[in-house]
């Protein structure tokens, strides 16, 4: 029933987390306390509003979960979630509602 | 103003991390299982959260290794998706670039999206803290995340199967970076690098590798700096 190798599993397992501290330390532990140059902290400080979207936006306009077909209640639940964020300013709250939203327009669809 | 104690900027980080155990619960269980549907043993997934300790990356590469894409594919992707690490780690280098290396090391070791967004937070809105307040807020953020984590993954992988997809859990992801989105808008130049980064990922969707992703990113901070600079412009003209 098992179709992937277990050493695919564990040589990804060991190289992820081996990569994955490496991209985290790299700045923190090669730069230290040398000051970066001011356009540098200029672009940094738009990272996580950079990044984030654009992972998040394919997600919900071809979920995989429809086999990539837009659907109604995922689009609704994320353009509540984004309003009541940007209402509140409060992630759970933008969370609460956004499951609300999805849970409601399936029941509702359904 | 009165000086704050390293205790309470812990307790601080403490409170700020606490909401976010809402979001986290969800998504360590969802791994669990979307790791036990595609085959792994409960250990396999353990390791996967305490090893890896990223989500959307772990996602990526439980998807590749069941759709059979070769290992070098898998571990490049799932680096690519993690990229924006080494970013959050050049932004978190002005504020605890001196704290000792042991600390730095450890600092990046549990640096998770939530982590960085609320130390960053944090950071801007208390300049005046001292990089021993700053690491401890940073390790108060972390205490009630990753314990519940590591032990939402193995419940996850445990339960396996059995959640229905009438429970639509696939969509707990996007769900949850969109609300921590909406919150960073602070700005015109926030919202410009979004919006560019939203259009390119979109438009670069059929790149394979999550390229896009890298390049939508990068388009996207440069759109930030460039309104940064612009609005900045317009303040100081006559």
């Amino acid at each position: 029933m098992r179709d992937i190798a277990t050493l695919d599993i564990w040589i990804t397992i060991a190289c992820l987390g081996a990569g994955s501290f490496g991209l985290r330390f790299l700045f923190l532990g090669l730069i230290g306390d040398r000051a970066l140059p001011a356009w540098v902290l200029r672009h940094l400080r738009y990272t996580a509003v950079a990044v984030l979207p654009g992972l998040v936006a394919p997600m919900v306009v071809w979920p995989s979960a429809t086999g990539g077909a837009l659907d109604l209640p995922r689009i609704t639940a994320a353009c509540v979630t984004i309003l009541v964020g940007l209402i509140t300013r409060n992630v759970v709250a933008a969370i609460i509602a956004g499951a609300g939203a999805l849970y409601g327009m399936l029941y509702l669809l359904g | 103003m009165t000086p704050q104690t390293t205790k309470s900027t812990y307790w601080q980080g403490v409170g700020a991390g606490a909401p976010f155990i809402l979001v986290l619960v969800p998504f360590a269980l969802l791994f669990g299982v979307v790791a036990t549907e595609a085959g792994l043993t409960v250990i396999e997934t353990f390791s996967f959260s305490i090893l890896v300790v990223a989500g959307a990356a772990q996602f990526t590469a439980i998807q590749l290794l069941s759709e059979h894409a070769p290992t070098i594919i898998v571990i490049v992707t799932a680096l690519a998706v993690n990229l924006r690490m080494a970013m959050y780690s050049a932004s978190l280098t002005p504020h605890l670039g001196k704290a000792p290396l042991g600390t730095r090391a450890l600092v990046a070791y549990c640096m998770v999206d939530q982590a960085y967004a609320s130390a960053i937070l944090a950071y801007e809105k208390h300049p005046g803290w001292s990089v021993r307040q700053k690491t401890a807020f940073y390790f108060g953020a972390i205490t009630p995340l990753m314990p519940l984590w590591l032990i939402f993954t193995v419940i996850g992988a445990l339960v396996g199967g059995r959640i229905p997809p009438e429970f639509a859990l696939d969509f707990a992801v996007p769900i949850t970076f969109l609300a921590m989105i909406a919150p960073m808008l602070r700005s015109l130049a926030h919202v410009a690098a979004a919006l560019v980064s939203i259009a390119v990922a979109l438009a670069l969707a059929f790149v394979p590798y999550s390229m896009g992703l890298m390049v939508a990113g990068l388009a996207g901070m440069m759109a930030g700096a460039q309104v940064e600079l612009m609005m900045a412009r317009k303040e100081s003209a006559p």
